[in-house]
């Protein structure tokens, strides 16, 4: 007994830790769970019977998978928009000293400091007032507002930790400026444009309370759809596309990091 | 692109080169401030505009059928101040609950991380802590519905381990319900914002060199000394940047006490959120969001200077 006792006395961190990994996993696994349910009723909250049905048929419920598909366009295009914005202001943080320098950072800064519902509800009063109607340009619009900063710090932390060394090097050999962005520091670059690129993707197409604020009543975008359906009951279909997005994830920063991996070995 | 003749830091540059390029000088500016342009118009336009129209809005009077007009009517401030209190002290309170919560689940998966995984785990745990951020939070916050349902196993053993009458007591929950009690709203916001706090305590802690542990352990400090006069002060800014990433988004969620929490859980993002949406009183919408960015700006500027980090903008 007291073996045990000694041995979670000296492992007590690490079972703090695991514990707070479960606490992180376990409403994915409930997600993954009852994808596999049959419920009784509008609600998917208390099991009931085991069912394929929602996973051979994710796309029968009305309404969801449009509001899937006009998730992805507005998370794809806020992406593009947030991205090439965002790696302009970074690439000019990191290399110019200017006049306003401290100003722009503030700038950059501040949105993410502030409680997504102020800029919402700010932003939406502003087109309310200026009579644009909500709908999918709305959202585009907050959507890159909100993705431009966090897409800045990405690529202005790796601009600022690349060695100016290697475009130096570049030019005396020789190469154009142009030659010189395009095979030396673009490449360079890419791993922090690339972050920053997943990051406004996965934050536009996540996002509730800026859209909520923002998109009128016609243009639902899929987290538009579960909270309706959160009222008015849950299709099994939801779940699916939760565990689906999961395995994505996963996936995706699995293989990221393991072609990063291999890049290494190569080089 | 001049911009490909990257400037060193002025520190490096030799004095006499210095001023060796003076004509290229003022055009390489001009480029910084193209590149700027389109970035940060975007954000003057659709950020920074907006913020000040909020505040000619909340000094407006009117109705969405006669049309709103500024009136300088201070008094909504008040109005809004007046009926909102309570959202406004079960914001603050939920999400600064919320922010110690995290902190204190997060340290140790942090260091867990950061000291204890082999390299392999370290990328699955850290795969499995980023995850969330890809998967619908909506959904993943309806689960815990199921989680905490009435007579379900965790209600179950927080009952059979007398918990709930201890949380009852102090008014977190009320008899053997979590569903639709404070503890059920923060549980949610602390599930919801713990990889904010993971994080950046992980990148302050990976910074660590494992040496200075070794060294505390050669100068005799036991495990625990090591952990409070080393490890802890040097993970300060990441428990500042933690601290902030959770506690700001916490106070102005409205989605946890929603889904989780019953009318008399409701938060000041619920209040804003029903004001701009049902009750289309934008003055009254403007005036409470001011006030919660007004005292949460004053908040994180006090908490700033007392943790004392400058290294975070």
């Amino acid at each position: 007994m007291s073996r045990i006792f000694t041995w979670i006395r000296s492992h007590l961190v690490v079972l703090a830790g695991v514990l707070a990994l479960a606490y992180l996993v376990l409403p994915n696994l409930v997600v993954l769970a009852f994808s596999f349910n049959k419920p009784q009723g509008k609600f998917n909250y208390e099991w009931s019977e085991f069912s394929t049905d929602a996973w051979t048929n994710p796309c029968g419920v009305a309404d969801m998978c449009q509001s899937l598909s006009l998730s992805l366009q507005v998370a794809v295009l806020a992406t593009i928009g947030a991205t090439v914005l965002g790696t302009m202001v970074a690439f000019a943080l990191a290399r110019y000293r200017f006049r306003g320098r401290g100003a722009t950072s503030a700038m950059i800064f501040l949105p993410m400091a502030m409680p997504e519902v102020v800029m919402a509800a700010s932003l939406g009063t502003l087109f309310l007032n200026m009579r644009i109607p909500f709908g999918f340009v709305t959202i585009l619009i907050a959507h890159i507002m909100f993705c431009l900063s966090f897409v800045v710090t990405a690529v202005k932390a790796r601009v600022m930790s690349m060695d100016p060394r290697l475009e130096q090097a570049a030019q005396d050999l020789y190469a154009t400026p142009v030659q010189t962005f395009l095979r030396v520091t673009l490449p360079l670059a890419a791993p922090g444009i690339a972050a920053g690129a997943l990051l406004s993707f996965a934050l536009s197409f996540d996002d509730f309370i800026i859209t909520q604020f923002n998109s009128g009543p016609t243009t639902v975008t899929f987290p538009m759809f579960v909270w309706g359906a959160s009222q008015r009951g849950i299709p099994v279909q939801v779940n699916v596309i939760g565990t689906a997005m999961f395995i994505a994830a996963v996936a995706l920063t699995v293989g990221g990091q393991w072609l990063g991996n291999r890049r290494k070995a190569v080089a | 692109m001049t911009s490909t003749t990257a400037p060193a830091p002025a520190r490096a540059i030799p004095p006499d080169d210095a001023a060796a390029p003076p004509a290229r000088r003022p055009r390489r500016k001009l480029t910084a401030y193209w590149l700027l342009l389109p970035g940060i118009a975007w954000l003057v336009v659709f950020f920074a505009v907006p913020m000040v129209y909020q505040g000619s809005t909340s000094l407006q009077t009117g109705s969405l059928e006669q049309g709103f007009k500024l009136t300088w009517h201070f008094a909504t401030y008040w109005d809004a101040l007046g009926e909102y209190k309570w959202h406004f002290v079960r914001s603050f309170s939920y999400a600064a609950i919320a922010t110690v919560l995290c902190l204190a689940i997060g340290y140790p998966l942090a260091y867990t991380i950061a000291f204890k995984a082999s390299k392999r785990w370290r990328n699955v745990i850290l795969i499995l802590v980023i995850a969330p951020f890809f998967t619908s939070f909506l959904i993943r916050t309806l689960a815990w519905k199921t989680i905490l349902s009435d007579g379900g196993p965790v209600v179950g053993a927080l009952n059979a381990l007398h918990v709930l009458d201890l949380t009852s007591a102090v008014g977190l929950t009320s008899g053997d319900r979590v569903l639709a009690t404070p503890l059920a709203v923060v549980c949610g916001l602390t599930y919801n914002f713990l990889p904010f706090m993971i994080l950046p305590l992980y990148t302050s802690l990976e910074r660590i060199d494992p040496r200075l542990h070794e060294a505390a352990g050669d100068l005799y400090a036991r495990p625990f000394t090591t952990f409070r006069k080393v490890t802890f002060p040097i993970s300060l800014p990441g428990v500042v940047a933690g601290t902030l990433l959770t506690f700001i988004p916490a106070s102005g969620d409205y989605i946890n006490a929603q889904l989780l929490g019953s009318p008399s859980e409701q938060m000041v993002g619920n209040g804003i959120q029903k004001q701009f949406l049902n009750v289309l009183d934008y003055p009254t919408a403007a005036a409470l969001s001011f006030i919660l960015m007004a005292l949460i700006l004053g908040m994180v500027t006090v908490y700033m200077r007392k943790a004392g980090t400058e290294e975070l903008v």
